[in-house]
């Protein structure tokens, strides 16, 4: 189940989108996820429709990959769809069948805003498909740099969100070895009655607690063993470089939001 | 000729101030490019005595000196630098998200310029022949890499003394021998003091200098060749004998002619062919 | 309980892009009663292996049989408890599975997971911390309060109180200092004796193979490479370290021994008194052919 998710999975390909700097791609999305507020009418979302699958043939990310990897996406897409339909009553009839009409309205609503939707999510997942965790780290981290100034531990954050990224996988091991260790004790993690069920994740959750403060513990020390002592007079290794193709980028959403300021009714 | 580089002063050790020593009176000397094997069974202060070094923990009384300073909180991380250490469980220390990553951790944290830290991490891991693995993500790693990884890092920061804190226990024979076979040729090449604390018997007969710690205290220390002839001593302590140790002496008690209690086999099976061919 | 594999294969994350083939054609006969290692590197298979010896995983291909139970790819297995209960599995590094308040608590978890009751349980919890060298005290502890070799212990309690027929055993001694490897190894093997449990033990350690085990099978990348006795197995020291693999000590000394004096003894030994003997009885007639 886990492995068909794509959301927030990195596949490396060489492209483009992957090759830009985390920041630009991040102020990028900022910017979109406020443009696409700005687009009201056929003209402006063609406009954000051909942008979003622009950068999608840029990553070179099979498109079989992403759409497949967002079915459940899709279901919550089509519901609210529906919901608008359902649920505005404004402008002329233009479908009836005994009680159930569709205002032309609701039709209008339901397409504009599912496809709002949609482009936001396609967006985003263009972001975590093309960018390791690591790279979104350090672009916050830079981008929140400012921050530093009104005592917002950004640095601290930032560490915190590389070690949870880099443990993720180990944890993930580690609960697999506890069920099955568990399951040979015959716990049942996959039948039985609802009450069994939750009680069974008690004997994987203390041992993953436990396990984890342990983990945690050795961790501090092993940091603290190689001289860690906070963000202070630390020095980078990861360094990100803003290209050309970084401020091309940007000019062309800049391009974008003009075009679709001038363009919505 | 022999210089010493650090010395333990008497030093003891609480976890818990009401609790028990884990370390009592303990003295001894560190010298300038040795290989030193720490033994003793789990819990005999061992590992306590590893986290002192690097001053992970102080000591109630006594005190420890590196080079020429004294260990306290204004020099301890001065002493971090000198002292690298690589601890058992290959997982938990592992905080870069990337092979390279990791190995520059602890120079970011020195405050390293950049330019140096990539020439750095890559002569590192090149000495630990894992210079093919740079963006490597840690959990596709084999246990025995991570180790390698791990020394690297330390090996980056160029210390005077590295320590490995039982870092082959969790590992498979294979993995085992590729770190110690990596510690091995750094030691000949950058001429490094090595601490190894273990209970792998047949790891310390091949180290310079062995110390047998028992309930916190200094049992015995001495060359492997002293040391082993405590035979059965050893194995009180919860400890092992080597195999070669073993094999000569059940030879010599059958009286054939074997003079002493060899540590390798190449040894025992010279004398033996010796002795043989005189006949 | 007789066990056997016959034929099995099996794939992890089967229709993915991630599938990848663990192990195929194997086959392995345990009849009731044996002492069986497994040996082979990080990677051989040999802890796919071991998780089908309890119904953990279902084969991909071929049929794993436990007892009068046949599993294979195809059927949908129901009740599996009933295998499960009859073999245990002490995993690498068992300590960390210990979740209870008490000791005696996480002694009975197992047994009461398969229908035992707290009274019987709380017998069996005795019997089996005595098993495993522990006192009555330890008990009432907390298992966060132990020593790292009690854990282990009280771990492996945990499994043989559930009263397995047969015990499969991951690396057991990982990390321990040497007493502690000879106590909980001398401990299963006393257990295999009295009790005539099976036991399977997956191990690097080919001194404790060639000591324990009266039949050794060596994975090698999935695949069963060779089935003998420990004498068959390592008579032929120079086929194992090719592989990359540990030969034991004594082994690897008559090797070097019969280099020396260029001369095959007579047999392979396997153990430090008879490599004794056959030094002795060959330097004392001083004869080389």
């Amino acid at each position: 189940m886990m492995e068909k998710m794509i959301f927030g999975r990195y596949v490396p390909a060489d492209s483009v989108i992957h090759k830009m700097d985390p920041r630009s791609k991040l102020i990028i999305i900022f910017l979109f996820v406020c443009i696409v507020f700005i687009a009201n009418n056929a003209i402006t979302y063609g406009a954000l429709v051909v942008y979003t699958f622009l950068m999608l043939g840029l990553s070179k990310v099979p498109m079989r990959f992403v759409f497949g990897g967002l079915k459940l996406v899709f279901i919550l897409i089509l519901f609210t769809f529906l919901l608008h339909i359902f649920l505005t009553k404004e402008g002329p009839v233009i479908f009836e069948l005994g009680w159930f009409k569709v205002y032309e309205e609701g039709l209008r609503q339901g397409i504009f805003i599912s496809l709002r939707f949609f482009l936001l999510i396609l967006m985003t997942s263009i972001l975590t498909l093309t960018t390791t965790p690591i790279a979104i780290t350090d672009g916050l981290e830079t981008l929140l740099g400012p921050l530093k100034k009104v005592k917002f531990p950004v640095h601290e954050l930032a560490l915190m969100m590389s070690i949870a990224l880099r443990f993720i996988p180990t944890l993930m091991q580690e609960t697999d070895k506890i069920m099955k260790a568990q399951t040979a004790r015959g716990v049942d993690f996959t039948s039985g009655p609802v009450k069994d069920r939750v009680k069974a994740v008690i004997p994987l959750l203390i041992p993953l607690f436990v396990s984890s403060f342990k983990r945690a513990e050795e961790l501090a020390t092993a940091m603290e063993a190689r001289g860690y002592r906070g963000g202070e007079g630390r020095t980078r290794y990861r360094q990100l470089s803003w290209g050309l193709t970084d401020t091309m980028m940007i000019l062309l959403l800049a391009a974008l939001t003009v075009l679709l300021i001038v363009f919505r009714t | 000729m022999k210089k010493s580089l650090v010395q333990l002063n008497d030093i003891s050790f609480k976890y818990d101030l009401d609790g028990d020593y884990a370390l009592r009176n303990v003295s001894f000397d560190i010298y300038e490019g040795e290989w030193l094997a720490i033994v003793g069974h789990n819990g005999s202060g061992k590992s306590t005595m590893a986290k002192l070094l690097n001053g992970l923990n102080f000591p109630q009384e006594g005190s420890i000196t590196v080079g020429e300073l004294k260990l306290s909180e204004e020099t301890v991380w001065d002493i971090r630098e000198r002292i690298g250490m690589v601890f058992q469980n290959p997982d938990n220390q592992f905080v870069g998200t990337t092979v390279q990553d990791d190995v520059a951790f602890g120079l970011e944290n020195h405050g390293i310029p950049r330019e140096e830290m990539v020439e750095r991490v890559y002569k590192a891991l090149e000495s630990v022949k894992m210079d093919q693995f740079l963006d490597q993500e840690p959990h596709h790693l084999s246990g025995g890499q991570k180790q390698r990884v791990a020394i690297a890092g330390v090996l980056a920061l160029r210390p005077d003394i590295i320590v490995l804190d039982e870092a082959t226990s969790m590992l498979d024979p294979r993995g085992r021998e590729e770190v110690l076979e990596t510690v091995r040729v750094l030691k000949k090449n950058h001429e490094m003091t090595v601490i190894s604390i273990t209970h792998d018997l047949e790891e310390a007969a091949k180290a310079d200098r062995i110390i047998v710690m028992n309930k916190g205290q200094v049992y015995k220390q001495g060359t492997p060749e002293e040391i082993f002839q405590l035979d059965e001593e050893l194995v009180a302590l919860g400890l092992d004998i080597p195999f070669p140790v073993k094999m000569s002496k059940m030879l010599k008690s059958l009286d054939l002619p074997v003079s002493k209690y060899h540590l390798s086999e190449e040894e025992l099976v010279a004398e033996l062919w010796t002795s043989h061919s005189k006949m | 309980m007789d066990i056997s594999l016959k034929n099995v294969e099996y794939r992890y994350q089967v229709d993915t892009p991630f599938e990848r083939l663990a192990i195929k054609d194997v086959s392995i006969d345990i009849p009731a009663g044996t002492f069986l290692a497994i040996i082979g590197h990080t990677g051989s298979g040999k802890s796919t292996v071991l998780q089908h010896l309890n119904a953990l995983l279902k084969p991909t291909g071929g049929e794993v049989v436990l007892g009068d139970k046949v599993i294979t790819a195809d059927k949908k297995q129901k009740n599996l408890k009933e295998v499960r209960q009859r073999v245990g599995i002490v995993f690498q590094f068992p300590e960390h599975q210990l979740f209870e308040e008490t000791v005696e608590k996480d002694i009975c978890f197992g047994p009461m997971n398969f229908g035992v009751s707290e009274k019987e349980a709380k017998i069996r919890a005795r019997e089996a911390i005595a098993h495993v060298g522990l006192s009555e005290e330890i008990l009432e502890k907390s298992p966060f309060d132990l020593s790292g070799g009690q854990m282990r212990r009280v771990a492996i309690a945990g499994v043989l109180a559930m009263n397995p027929d047969v015990i499969v055993l991951d690396e057991p001694t990982a990390g321990l200092d040497p007493r502690g490897r000879k106590e909980i190894m001398d401990m299963f093997s006393d257990l295999h004796k009295q009790r005539k449990l099976s036991t399977i033990l997956v191990t690097h350690s080919m001194e404790d193979a060639s000591r324990y085990a009266d039949k050794i099978v060596i994975m090698h990348s999935g695949q069963v490479y060779r089935t003998g006795t420990p004498l068959e197995i390592f008579s032929n020291p120079e086929e194992l370290i090719k592989m990359g693999l540990d030969v034991p000590e004594v082994v690897k000394f008559q090797q070097k021994l019969e280099r020396a004096f260029q001369r095959k003894f007579s047999k392979t030994c396997l153990t430090i008194e008879e490599i004794t003997e056959e030094i002795s009885s060959f330097l004392k007639r001083g004869d080389v052919q």
